[in-house]
This record gives structure tokens, sequence and C-alpha cells, in this order.
């Protein structure tokens, strides 16, 4: 087998413990159970000073931008003063403080709400462009079967939800054929997953590089 | 997180996995399949080759976009393919002017990516092209992610994304990002909405099993090949028992 082994150490560490993660899910011994638990709890602790590491690499992208007076160098110097105004406020007032859920309520939320607001008119655009994109029958059928859900979904004015449409068809779409086509889905998801998985276990593949 | 199986479920579950793995070790030794043979052709894979070498070319870059799975979580598997797909791409076009960038969402894959990069580099014997801001976490929300990430394809003379992990339907921002700027778009994620929304942005969509696939198109080796071969098998026993199970139920069995 073709197994990477440019640092066994770090290997044999990352397959001992990910094997003992898996048996401690499936077999409910204490000793098991236990370290699967010690191990996840330092894997959410890693995970959060990760989070600081992603937001440092995010100022020094953008700080970097900012030095080379290229485009986008003021958005770039907004992010950058903004991030870490916030994470010092964060840090002075504690996130549950009015300040700080000042800026959560007032501007994080009204801006990803905005962004929402685009998602739709961008899945609108894409929508069209299909057709031109990949014309054909599953094209078609994608794009009939998302208005009919649509129209089922909605009151129109005047009419109120349309007859047959919205208590009939609607349902039996979503619960019958697209809960079939999703499940399906769903199963190649999960054995893909297990197969990512195990050549992890394995040493196949390696994701922490080096 | 606290979560365990017990009983029956647990034993079923664990002789699950034992016997997907030993068969991927048993085909591995007696098959031995040859990377990339014995796959149905899938379009994405052979598109985003084409757009990989010609990035090399034409002085553009390739984007991997690696989504914001929880690392303690099963949705991290398919971010992890998209690791192995930046170690490749980036042995590629080490060499170019411009070589692939990574996005995450999350501190932790913005980390492994980083390290990808690095490992990627010193395979390909160019450590001192390395950039550690190749490596980007664009964002820690959904839309601050999805934004940052449509705006690599604008700054980087983007030709081709591949987008692989944890995905929700603000995918469809990076893949219009993608697309106004005539770049590639090939994505893949777990997420049953973001695949609808991906079937209709995206020039190449993955569907479901697919994107785990990645690795055995690209040729990877190792057990890429026979772990897509391995979940057909699989694939084929569930279909076989869900159909049994229905029709045992349809012919009034109460055994």
């Amino acid at each position: 087998m073709n197994l990477k082994m440019n640092a066994p150490l770090a290997t044999a560490v990352a397959m001992a413990v990910g094997l003992l993660v898996l048996v401690g899910y499936f077999i409910p011994l204490q000793v098991f159970t236990g370290l699967r638990m010690l191990f996840l709890q330092w894997a959410v602790i890693l995970a959060g000073a990760a989070l600081v590491v992603g937001v440092i690499n995010l100022s020094q992208y953008h700080w970097a931008k900012v030095r080379r007076r290229g485009s986008g160098r003021l958005t770039s110097a907004a992010l950058v003063l903004t991030l870490w105004f916030t994470f010092a406020l964060t840090l002075v007032f504690a996130p549950a403080s009015a300040p700080v859920q000042w800026l959560f309520q007032s501007i994080i939320i009204p801006a990803s709400i905005a962004l929402m607001g685009l998602l739709a008119f961008t899945l609108t655009y894409a929508a069209v462009r299909l057709l031109r994109r990949r014309p054909g029958p599953f094209s078609v059928l994608f794009l009939s079967t998302a208005v009919l859900i649509l129209l089922g979904a909605v009151a129109l004015p005047g009419i109120g939800p349309l007859p047959f449409l919205s208590d009939t068809l609607r349902p039996w779409l979503a619960q019958v054929p697209a809960a079939a086509g999703a499940r399906g889905i769903l199963l190649g998801v999960a054995l893909g997953t297990v197969a990512t998985g195990l050549r992890i276990l394995l040493g196949s593949d390696r994701p922490y590089g080096e | 997180m606290t979560s365990y199986l017990t009983g029956a479920t647990g034993i079923l579950g664990l002789l699950f996995v034992v016997l997907f793995g030993l068969l991927m070790v048993i085909l591995r030794v007696v098959k031995q399949p040859k990377p990339g043979r014995d796959l149905r052709p899938l379009r994405a894979f052979s598109r985003l080759r084409r757009a990989v070498n010609l990035t090399v070319e034409s002085g553009q870059r390739l984007h991997i976009s690696l989504g914001r799975g929880k690392i303690t979580h099963p949705e991290a598997a398919v971010a992890f393919v998209g690791l192995s797909a930046l170690q490749h791409f980036v042995e590629i076009t080490a060499v170019s002017d411009r070589p692939a960038v990574a996005s995450a969402g999350t501190g932790p894959l913005g980390i492994l990516a980083r390290s990808t990069l690095h490992a990627a580099y010193k395979a390909a014997d160019q450590e001192r092209r390395y950039r550690a801001t190749n490596a980007r976490v664009t964002g820690l929300t959904p839309f601050s992610y999805a934004v940052g990430a449509m705006f690599i394809t604008e700054d980087d003379a983007v030709a081709a994304n591949f987008l692989v992990g944890s995905f929700g339907p603000e995918v469809a921002l990076i893949a219009d990002g993608s697309s106004g700027h005539d770049a590639l778009t090939v994505a893949g994620t777990d997420n049953i909405a973001a695949q609808a929304v991906l079937y209709a942005s995206a020039d190449e969509p993955l569907i479901g099993e697919e994107v785990y696939a990645s690795g055995a198109y690209m040729g990877l080796g190792g057990l890429h090949g026979t772990s897509t071969l391995v979940q057909d098998i699989f694939r084929w026993l569930l279909i076989a028992a869900m159909l049994g199970g229905a029709l045992f139920k349809l012919l009034g069995g109460a055994l």
C-alpha cells in the first residue's frame, strides 16, 4: 500500500487518536468513551485557538493589500480596522455587553440579511442562466419543479393559496420525489464520509499536511 | 459530541466500518486499480484538469474553497477531500507565477490549508515559493466567508474555482462571482440545500458521492481508487437491503 510516511510520528498519532475516537463511539466502555471525550475536548480547545490564528491570517492578508496600495486597499483597511476594533471592544466590555450587542444587532445581522436578499436575486439569475449553460431535460425539470414549489408555497395577492398546487402537488413533490432523491444523495454522502475517514485512519490521506 | 451508539446498533456500526476498511485494503492489494481507470466519465473533472493546465500557461490561478465544516463533525470529511485536491493541484502549479490559493471559513481549516500548502511546496521542491497568505480564512460567518471567497476570483486573476467543502446556500454568491469573471466553477458539497443551489449556479456541479471520488478522478493513487469501488459495492448492498426490506414488508412479512 502506498501509505505516506514522511512524518511517521504524526501519522501514527493521528491514526491512534482517530481509532480511539471511533472505538469510543461504537463501544460504550468507560475507558474508550472517556478517552473519546477527552480528545474531542482537546480538539474543541484547539479549534478555538485556531480561530485566533484564522483572524490573524485574515488581517495579515488584508494588511499586505493595504501596504501594496493596490486596488481594494480601502476595503481591506476598513476590514482590518473594524475587525480589530470589534475584537478590542469585545475584550474590554465582554460579548454580552450592550456595545458589543449593538454592533451585532445593528451591523452584522442587517448585513447578513442584506446578503440573504441578494442571494434571492443571485439564485433567480442563476436559474435563468442554467437553461443557457446546460440546456436539457434535467435543467427544465429542475426549474419547473422549483417554480411549482415556490408557487405552491406562497399565497398570491387576491387569490390566496393556489388550489391543488398548494395542498396536493407541492406536498407530494416535497415529500415523495424530492425526499427520495435527497435520501439517495445523503446515502452517497454518508458512504463518502466513511471512505474519507477510513483513508485518513489508514494513513493514505494526511489532511494535516506535514 | 457526547453521544455514542449502544447495543446491537453499535456493534453493527463497528462491523460496517471494519468491513468497509478491510475491503478497501484487500481490494488495494488484490485489484490494484490504475489511477483514473474503471471510472465513469465525469465532465467536471476533465474540465477541471484542462483548466488547471491552462492556468499554468496563462498565468492565472486556481482557487480551492474548503467551506465551513467544523473539524469535530462529519462535515469536515468533504473539506479533507478538498485538502487532498489542494495538495495535488499545488504540486502541479507550484512552479507557476500564480500558484493555487485556498480559502476556508473556519480557523482549523485555515491552518490545515496552510499546512497542506507548505507540504505541497516541499514535495514539489519549491519551498521558497510558499506564501502563507495563499491559504486564507476569508470570514468566520457564512456570508462573510462567501463574500471574502468571492473576491478572491476578482483580486487574484482566478481562472477556475474548485469549491469542495461544507457550504450553505450562500455558496451561490461564490459561484456567481466566479461566473461574472468567466472562471470555471466545479463544486461539490455534503449539504443538500447547497447542492440544489450549486446545480443552478455552478458550471459543473458534483452530486452526492461524486465529490468524494475526486481523489480517484484526479489519479491520486493510494486508497482513493479502491475506496470509490468499495463505496459503490456498499451502495448496491444498501439498495438491495432497502428494496428487500420494502418487499418483505409489502408481502406482509412479520417473522
